[in-house]
């Protein structure tokens, strides 16, 4: 598409009579050296001193305290912990080898066990989250608009609330004198007396009342912009309801579905607050493991190759998101419902 | 659609309370005049009162809206600065593409790799200035690294909005260089600006994972305080200071609300 079918001819010819404005770009120089750009004649040398003077501060921020760093953390995964918790930069592997299992006293699948507990726990929370976040969004873009300003209100307060603040709400709530603990107790769930963390039950719903804001906003942005007689089409040509989700709603939702997998589960994976207080040291996240190299145990090279297997967990999940979750592909194989 | 969906309605509304109930649980035992359990002893508002007398609370505070501040301040400009840099000229596609991926590294890499990534930053810095030992100083340079991503892309969406015609319609018209830069651009991003640096802001107050790791023993922040003193075990008085910050919370939103709104009529 080229930007000049959009706009009227007029546009296209100033009136000071200079080059044309429409698309100015290192290719159509005005003259040598020189480019029209936001409407203005600059030398290209020029240009690329200011730009460079605004980029530079920031840029070099992020290499510094970023980029830098992190490439650090993957050499940081080679070295090993010294006695007192420095580091000897003796290049080895043992840090990963500790990652699979293979420790002082033979294999144990303690990491391993973590390291799938936590893609697990980021999958089945982002998966909840959708479950519950598609009827809730539906639900808020189908009401009035002043109903719907409120709704939304309500949904963004959670979306700031503190993550220390509400999991510790949670520890209140399940605690053993409140009403959920004695009708679990009361079934046999749990024991009379005892609370109904830790465990992972109760990560769960720290997970899930955490991130549920952050999947639905996306969502819900994506959500208001449907074009609803698309749907109303689809029940024409009798859809049934799953068609009509598969066929008319997801494929339109998808931008905002994808954003709010990506910081759904991304931070969920990571996730250690929520673990920590309400899992309990027997349901340990991948987070909670980096957590202690970088603080109680000292060791930070084991903590950077926990670092990138983390890396390389969001980068599996992400992947499975694209293979299965994403409508993209059975839409336009099937001719494409959206326009 | 109009057919009544009472599932949707249901789950709907189920979802709703259920994101509201721990804080609202937090709320009622705040002003429980018991000092332990969870029984209901009568109204009292007196664990709220002596938030106000402790001082390692008072400090926790005023850590945390200094860190807010400065940080927000410095990451504000550098954010600014940035996008306009990558929005406002002609990068060979390679080189921006480049550029977009830094900018963005903070928004989908975890909290705590950034924050593990910073630790080695500073250790290794440590050795050449002071001011990279864990405390304050550390905390807001940990909070910049990642709000200049979130700055940038809250400004440079405005600048997209805003597209070329304006600019162009102002050289036309003989505006150039700085006159250009402050009587045209810089106001009409002003919106841009201010709700990036408002997210900001809230974002640095919020956040804990960044804090607990780049914090030092004399710059702890309110989430990092309520933190180690659930892991004491409860009391009321951190009920009380959670549901403040919960309070701080909902009025950050209104605010935000009100101003939104506020720039959707201009």
């Amino acid at each position: 598409m080229t930007p000049g079918q959009n706009q009227p001819p007029e546009k296209q010819t100033p009136a000071h009579g200079g080059p044309p404005l429409m698309k100015p770009s290192p290719g159509e120089e005005p003259g040598p050296g020189l480019v029209t750009w936001y409407g203005g004649i600059h030398r290209q040398r020029d240009l690329r001193l200011k730009g460079s003077a605004l980029l530079g501060p920031g840029l070099a921020w992020l290499l510094i305290f970023l980029a830098i760093p992190c490439s650090g953390l993957v050499i940081l995964s080679f070295a090993r912990r010294g006695d007192f918790g420095d580091i000897h930069w003796i290049w080895n592997l043992d840090n990963y080898k500790r990652l699979l299992g293979y420790g002082l006293f033979g294999w144990t699948p303690d990491h391993l066990i973590i390291l799938g507990r936590s893609l697990l726990v980021g999958l089945v929370s982002t998966l909840i989250c959708i479950l519950l976040a598609y009827p809730l969004t539906f639900y808020i873009a189908t009401r009035p608009p002043k109903t719907r300003n409120w709704l939304l209100l309500l949904l963004v307060v959670p979306f700031w609330t503190n993550v220390v603040v509400r999991t510790y709400g949670w520890l209140l709530v399940l605690s053993p004198q409140l009403p959920p603990a004695r009708i679990a107790a009361f079934f046999g769930f749990i024991e009379t007396g005892a609370p109904l963390f830790p465990g992972s039950f109760a990560t769960y719903l720290g997970l899930v009342s955490t991130f549920l804001p952050f999947m639905a906003l996306p969502l819900y942005s994506s959500l208001e912009r449907l074009d609803w007689e698309l749907l109303e089409a689809a029940r024409d040509l009798y859809a049934s309801r799953w068609q009509v989700f598969t066929q008319a709603i997801l494929p339109q939702t998808r931008p905002g579905l994808t954003v709010g997998v990506i910081v759904t589960f991304i931070p969920a994976m990571a996730m250690f607050v929520v673990t920590d207080l309400l899992g309990g040291a027997r349901y340990m996240l991948i987070g909670n493991l980096i957590q202690n190299q970088f603080s109680t145990s000292r060791d930070w090279p084991f903590g950077a190759a926990l670092c990138l297997a983390l890396m390389a967990l969001t980068m599996i999940g992400l992947m499975l998101y694209r293979r299965w979750g994403d409508p993209r592909d059975k839409n336009e194989k099937s001719g494409g419902a959206a326009p | 659609m109009n057919a009544k969906r009472p599932i949707v309605a249901a789950i709907a509304i189920g979802s709703l309370i259920f994101l509201y109930v721990p804080s609202l649980a937090v709320a009622v035992f705040s002003v429980n005049n018991a000092r332990y359990g969870l029984t209901w002893k009568g109204f009292t508002w007196k664990w709220h009162q002596q938030l106000f007398q402790n001082e390692a609370i008072l400090e926790a505070a005023l850590n945390s809206l200094l860190v807010a501040g400065v940080s927000t301040a410095i990451a504000t400009i550098l954010g600014t600065a940035l996008a306009l840099g990558l929005d406002r000229f002609p990068w060979p596609r390679r080189l921006s593409t480049a550029m977009d991926l830094l900018v963005h590294l903070p928004v989908v890499t975890p909290d705590i790799i950034l924050a593990a990534a910073l630790v080695l930053s500073f250790n290794f810095l440590r050795g050449f200035s002071e001011i990279f030992d864990l405390g304050m100083g550390t905390l807001i340079l940990g909070h910049i690294t990642f709000q200049i991503s979130f700055v940038t892309l809250v400004v440079r969406s405005r600048l997209a909005a805003l597209g070329r015609d304006i600019d162009e319609a102002a050289r036309d018209l003989y505006a150039t260089g700085p006159y250009l830069f402050f009587r045209i651009t810089l106001p009409l991003l002003m919106p841009g600006i201010l709700a990036g640096a408002m997210l900001a802001f809230t974002l640095s107050l919020d956040d804990f994972i960044i804090s607990f790791f780049a914090h030092g023993p004399d710059s702890v922040t309110l989430p990092i305080y309520i933190y180690s003193s659930i892991r004491r075990g409860i009391s009321p008085e951190i009920h009380a200071l959670s549901t403040l910050v919960l309070m701080a919370t909902v009025i950050l939103v209104l605010i935000a609300e009100r101003f939104s709104r506020f720039r959707a009529a201009v």
